[in-house]
């Protein structure tokens, strides 16, 4: 089976997030006013394969410990769709 | 005696490391390349500053995976010794060899100054000779050296006397004002439970010469050499 992942990595809530504090700063300083609590994160996107879909999520799991995401800092999450469906 | 300074692609500061054992200390010195895993006798690691690997992903996200550093665990398991300056203490942290982790600087800023840190602690082989008043005077040059743990963390690392620099004024005051990145408690430099591994953010290498504006850089080279001295 193949799967589609879409992952996305941002700060453990409690960090200071400087790089998203910055940007809502920006935002206001152009008038966008009505923004706050702004998180930068990193996204992905990969394929991978595997006999099916819990063994296939546990590998994610494995690669977001071991490189993806910093476990100290951050926090992974993501989602899958098997390629070939609508 | 020999030096083992690691060449990871984007490592910027190996040659002034190589200068400081090779040229200012005049003991042995060798380059090992990322992708070997030949630690060539080295009795002692040092992991320069840099940007290994472009900071890909995330600072010092991609070392722990080269051929180099699986020598290096190995090596630091049965207790060498690992110095790791800057983007190595950054290595370091990412490969657990030391705990905690590193986020961009507070003021989102590239700091390139010299700062004072505080020897908290002078009972390991990187800080014997920090005698006397105990403060240092080195430059940093970083992006992200805000170093955070969390507080479980930081707890067992005090218990088990793993902070070894505080980042403080000319006079030793550790505060605010002293710290240049929002790093937590002031922390410039902590080492593994063991002592056989140190990280530290300032840059020792760049001051070992009166020249350079400090040579307080000598007083943790020298303390490697004491130890290594006592194992032979």
């Amino acid at each position: 089976m193949r799967y589609k992942v879409k992952a996305y990595v941002t700060l453990k809530k409690g960090i200071l997030d400087i790089q998203g504090t910055t940007i809502e700063k920006a935002l206001n300083a152009l008038g966008f006013n009505e923004v706050s609590g702004m998180h930068i994160g990193k996204y992905m996107e990969f394929s991978a394969e595997g006999k099916n879909k819990e063994i296939v999520e546990k590998r994610i799991s494995q690669m977001a410990k071991k490189l993806l995401a910093n476990p100290v800092i951050e926090d992974f999450n993501f989602t899958m769709h098997q390629l070939g469906d609508k | 005696m020999r030096f083992g300074i690691v060449r990871f692609p984007g490592s910027n500061c190996d040659e002034d490391c190589f200068w400081a054992a090779g040229g200012v200390l005049k003991k042995d010195a060798v380059y090992l390349w990322h992708q070997d895993k030949d630690l060539k006798n080295s009795n002692c690691i040092i992991l320069p500053g840099g940007f290994s690997y472009g900071d890909y992903l995330r600072v010092a996200a991609v070392a722990k995976t080269s051929p180099i550093m699986q020598s290096i665990m190995k090596f630091a398991a049965k207790g060498g010794m690992v110095l790791g300056i800057c983007n190595g203490f950054q290595v370091l942290c990412e490969a657990g060899l030391l705990p905690g982790a590193f986020l961009k600087n507070t003021n989102q800023q590239f700091i390139c100054r010299d700062v004072f840190v505080k020897v908290i602690n002078i009972n390991t082989p990187f800080t014997s000779r920090c005698k006397g008043d105990n403060i240092l005077k080195i430059p940093i040059a970083h992006g992200e050296g805000r170093f955070y743990a969390d507080k479980n963390t930081l707890n067992k690392m005090y218990k088990k006397s793993q902070v070894i620099l505080k980042y403080c004024s000319p006079e030793g005051i550790v505060n605010e004002d002293s710290n240049p990145n929002g790093s937590v408690d002031n922390i410039a430099g902590i080492c593994n439970l063991k002592k056989n591994v140190f990280g530290l953010m300032p840059h020792p290498e760049r001051c070992c010469e009166e020249i350079l504006g400090s040579s307080d850089g000598i007083f943790i080279f020298n303390s490697i050499l004491d130890y290594l001295r006592g194992q032979k």
